[in-house]
């Protein structure tokens, strides 16, 4: 009996840390693009990154850092780096349906972003790099600059881009989202 | 880097340097220093720190020194007002948010950060914001973290990948967040993790049981040598008032770099053990009585010569720990030979030594330590040097990634930390004809017919993986062959030995023995042999080697540092001849519980620092150091032992008033000893066991009884398992390399034995393994394709397994 929960144990393990065939594919077809030496498997290491997030409700879990270090054949550590370093990896946090990046970077700060971040904070009831308890918006930490300068302050939601920030504004998208 | 020569100048002094070299590196030959953190000559250039800006003519604004190649002409000023101010201004944003903690850090006093703070800095800071504290992360029981400190120089990163092979830590998160960590929370693995702590410019990563034991500016620093493999590292070990607190790496380019193993380093925490013997014990009727120096040696005498009368002197024999230093092991082999006897050895691991007539010298690595990175084609025997001699896979990962062809023929596949070319595992009772067919392999290549004596491969064919190692060494200029300890602990190592002679000989390249111990080699010199004399003089009369003596249960033993249960090949029959033994006498830093069943007398002896010795290495360099520490209690050197058995023994020669005269005896004796690894084949006089090693049960078959499966034992002893000394060292034990006692066997055995297991790490089920006739062992099952279908792979070396007997063999094992 203590077998079975063993074997059963290590075989959920197993399940747990490797890559479906679908997300090694698609990993593969980032790795086609650069050369095939282990310096060249390193630079895939950002898009691979995204297909597991993408896969798993938009977070990272370590177990996910552990596989794709063994499947690039990089350092746990290397992989840790990457994930904890990018604003655009959640790594051992719970993200909500949506999340929201607003750039605090020179631009968008002279232009009163810091303002702005406040105002979204108590709107939202949480702190950068929260989320909200009913789960549906993630203020995403501290951010630097997203290349929207010439619209700032502006902020980028799910990957969209709204500039020209104002809290009428902000009230408007942050109510849109469902 | 070009090795054309440039002149320049810095700071107004002409000096030579290579075109394209560092800044630095021109700058530090010249005796000019440049401030710096991160920067290190073993590592590569980060140029993070920014500590060692200077001004360099024409250049707009200060250049690091560290990644500014050298180029002719150049003219660098690095005490310039423009330099100072550069200097300052780093020096203040590292200071920024490093705590003022330096009254509690153990770093205190031999910081760089202090010491450049000094040297560089201004003397008020400016800064009054609060400094961001971080978190500490548990590395281990080796290096303890102080994360607030860091200043994140990247000098651990870069080691831990580019020298210890596994990228272990990084700088997690960015900017004000950054910071160095695993991320996991998992200890350090790397066998050469500790140097991190010396790396550290800061308190950030100090030594974790030296924590506050000490600080810098008391203690006193002394040169030493390891003893815990043949490498021989440099050490400074520092003592406080007498007693050795820490052992730090001392600089030798042509061994040990800058770098000692964690064993080199934390060994010393089992010097005050427990069981540590701290005066003479003599046993009468069964108990155990405290007695001073000349009862003890007298009872010790007293018993010598009862055996001598009843038996003779070939009653008795003398077991001398190949870590012994050199003096020790020569008087120990003079003592017994003075009393009629030749049964002394130091060979305790060995199994096979009948070659012995025949051998070089010493066993000898070929050449030296440093050369083994220039090689460009090694093949490794029965080795695992990443846990047998770390800084000799230091120099083999070099090799490998400057592009070298490292292949592996032994009895499982290891965690190696570079790429090897081939890795062949294969069950023990195949190594020899595996061994043979490369060499059949190559034979065929270079026109060479294999010796009479070692033929006897079955059928005559040739593996791929052979055939494919003996191309690659062929193609090699600089070929090098390496026999580890698991091949000089097999059965047949003998035959090994001659096999890797000739395939280094007929590859063109070097052969060498990767000597297990500190004195393995040191050993043959002194004469602590059955068959030859100090210098390899011939005996007069032949003894009994290690192995023979333990198998002839004599009446009367005398074992030097030798703890009989881990440190013997044949632990089983080790116990029982010194169960069965009339006299038992044991110079002994440590008192365990089986040396107390079995001794009869128990002579304390000065541990590493506290004794003066030669110990000679690999490469058969003699280093001799002083005895350092204070003697513990009553304990005293092993040398000045002897010598007092020997006087009271009444044997002729022994007066020496120092050890000085003790060596010079030896150094004399040995003065025209030429360091040589051949071991002529055709000479072989025992003639080859037969290919397959003559084991009557054929492993991995069901055998007839019960449900039990027979398979052939191999193992190795544990990196953390090797001497008494380290396997008193409760951090070294504590640490993820501290070694498990399990069992140990491939997918397909695991089906054998009725367990469709998934391989994985932890064992889940035990077993029951059976050797011979001795009681049956519960142990852990763990499953790995690492280890060759047949095979059980047993840890040797610890006591828990002893009755399995020597480390190579035949057993039946039952699932639970």
């Amino acid at each position: 009996m203590r077998q079975e929960t063993a074997q059963e144990k290590a075989q959920h393990a197993a399940q747990e840390t490797a890559l479906t065939e679908a997300q090694q594919a698609r990993i593969d077809r980032w790795l086609a693009q650069y050369p095939p030496d282990p310096a060249g498997r390193r630079s895939a290491v950002i898009p691979a990154l995204h297909v597991l997030q993408d896969d798993n409700g938009g977070t990272l879990e370590r177990h996910h850092i552990a596989a794709l270090a063994d499947y690039l054949g990089m350092p746990r550590a290397a992989v840790f780096e990457v994930a904890t370093f990018y604003s655009m990896f959640h790594l051992d946090t719970a993200c909500g349906r949506h999340k929201v990046n607003i750039c605090t970077n020179i631009s968008c700060w002279l232009n009163g972003a810091d303002g702005l971040v406040a105002y979204a904070e108590e709107k939202l009831g949480v702190r950068l790099g929260e989320t909200t308890t009913d789960g549906r918006i993630t203020l995403v930490r501290e951010e630097e600059c997203l290349a929207g300068c010439v619209g700032a302050p502006m902020m980028v939601v799910d990957g969209h881009y709204h500039t020209h920030l104002t809290r009428e504004r902000i009230d408007e998208i942050l109510d849109g989202l469902d | 880097m070009s090795q054309e020569k440039v002149t320049i100048e810095i700071d107004g002094r002409t000096i030579g340097a290579r075109a394209g070299e560092p800044l630095i590196e021109a700058a530090d030959r010249a005796g000019i220093y440049i401030p710096r953190f991160c920067y290190h000559k073993h590592l590569s250039v980060v140029a993070s720190c920014r500590m060692c800006l200077v001004e360099v003519e024409r250049a707009p604004k200060p250049l690091p020194a560290c990644a500014t190649q050298v180029a002719d002409g150049m003219k660098v000023a690095t005490r310039s007002a423009g330099a100072l101010d550069a200097q300052r201004g780093v020096m203040e944003f590292l200071l920024i948010n490093h705590p003022l903690d330096c009254p509690i850090c153990d770093q205190g006093g031999e910081c760089e950060l202090q010491d450049q703070a000094l040297g560089y800095g201004r003397g008020v800071s400016r800064f009054v914001e609060g400094k961001r504290a971080v978190a500490d992360e548990d590395l281990g029981p080796l290096v303890a973290t102080e994360m607030t400190r860091c200043i994140h120089c990247t000098r651990c990163v870069r080691f831990l990948e580019e020298i210890a092979g596994d990228q272990e830590l990084g700088g997690m998160h960015r900017g004000e967040q950054l910071r160095i960590s695993t991320y996991t929370g998992e200890p350090l693995r790397s066998e050469l993790s500790s140097n991190i702590i010396d790396l550290c410019p800061v308190g950030a990563l100090t030594n974790k049981p030296f924590r506050f034991r000490a600080r810098a500016w008391e203690l006193l620093s002394f040169p030493m040598v390891s003893v815990h493999d043949g490498v021989g590292s440099h050490l400074s070990v520092h003592t406080y008032q007498g007693r050795i607190q820490r052992v730090v790496p001392r600089e030798c380019s042509t061994i040990n770099e800058t770098w000692i193993a964690d064993r080199d380093r934390y060994a010393i925490e089992g010097l005050a053990a427990p069981d540590r013997l701290r005066e003479p014990l003599v046993k009468r009727y069964g108990e155990w009585h405290t007695a001073g120096w000349e009862e003890a040696l007298s009872a010790a005498v007293a018993g010598v010569r009862r055996v001598l009368e009843g038996h003779g002197a070939a009653g008795i024999g003398a077991l001398l720990a190949p870590h012994a230093t050199l003096e020790e092991l020569y008087l120990g082999g003079r003592v017994v030979r003075a009393l009629g006897s030749a049964n002394v050895d130091h060979r305790l691991r060995e199994g096979d030594v009948s070659d012995q007539e025949q051998a070089p010298p010493f066993p000898y690595l070929g050449g030296t330590i440093a050369e083994l990175e220039q090689a460009d084609a090694v093949l490794l025997i029965g080795s695992y040097p990443r846990h047998e001699q770390p800084l000799i896979q230091h120099r083999l990962r070099k090799a490998a990634r400057a592009g070298a062809q490292i292949m592996a023929l032994g009895l499982r596949r290891f965690a190696w930390n570079f790429e090897l070319a081939e890795e062949h595992a294969v069950a023990p009772q195949h190594l020899v004809s595996e061994l043979a067919a490369v060499a059949q392999a190559l034979g065929e290549r270079k026109q060479r017919k294999l010796p009479q004596a070692l033929r006897g491969l079955p059928g005559g064919s040739v593996s791929e993986p052979a055939r494919a190692m003996a191309k690659r060494l062929l193609a090699g200029e600089r070929a090098v062959v390496l026999l580890g300890n698991q091949a000089l602990s097999h059965p047949q190592a003998a035959t090994l030995r001659a096999l890797a002679a000739l395939i280094g000989e007929w590859s063109g390249g070097r052969f060498g023995v990767l000597a297990a111990a500190a004195n393995s080699a040191g050993g043959w010199l002194a004469g602590a042999l059955p068959h030859r004399e100090v210098a390899g003089r011939p005996s007069a009369e032949q003894g009994l080697a290690a192995d023979a003596m333990v198998r002839a249960q004599l009446p009367c033993y005398l074992l030097h540092d030798v703890e009989p249960e881990h440190d013997l090949w044949d632990p089983a029959a080790a116990d029982a001849a010194l169960r069965q033994a009339e006299h038992v006498v044991a110079v002994s830093s440590f008192a365990s519980e089986r040396l107390r069943e079995v001794a009869d007398v128990l002579l304390p002896l000065g541990a590493f620092g506290e004794t003066a010795g030669t110990y000679v290495n690999t490469e058969g360099r003699w280093q001799s150091v002083r005895g350092v520490a204070q003697s513990y209690a009553e304990a005293r050197p092993g040398w000045r032992i002897w010598c007092a058995l020997a006087q009271l023994l009444e044997l002729e020669g022994f007066a020496y008033p120092d050890i000085a005269a003790v060596h010079a005896e030896i150094a004399g004796a040995c003065r025209d000893v030429q360091p040589s690894s051949r071991y002529p084949a055709e000479l072989r006089s025992s003639g080859a066991t037969s290919a397959d090693g003559g084991s009557s049960s054929a492993p991995g078959r069901a055998s007839g009884q019960g449900s039990g499966v027979t398979l052939a034992l191999a193992g190795a002893v544990p990196i953390y398992a090797g001497d008494a000394l380290v396997r008193r060292s409760e951090p070294l034990q504590q640490s993820p390399l501290a070694a498990r006692l399990e069992a140990v066997v491939a997918p397909e055995t695991a089906q054998q034995l009725g367990i469709s297991h998934a391989e994985t790490d932890e064992a889940t089920v035990r077993v029951r393994v059976q050797a011979a006739a001795a009681e049956a062992l519960e142990l852990p099952l763990v499953v790995s394709s690492t280890i060759p279908a047949g095979t059980v792979w047993i840890p040797a070396g610890l006591a828990e397994r002893a009755q399995l007997g020597p480390p190579f063999g035949t057993v039946t094992i039952e699932a639970l």
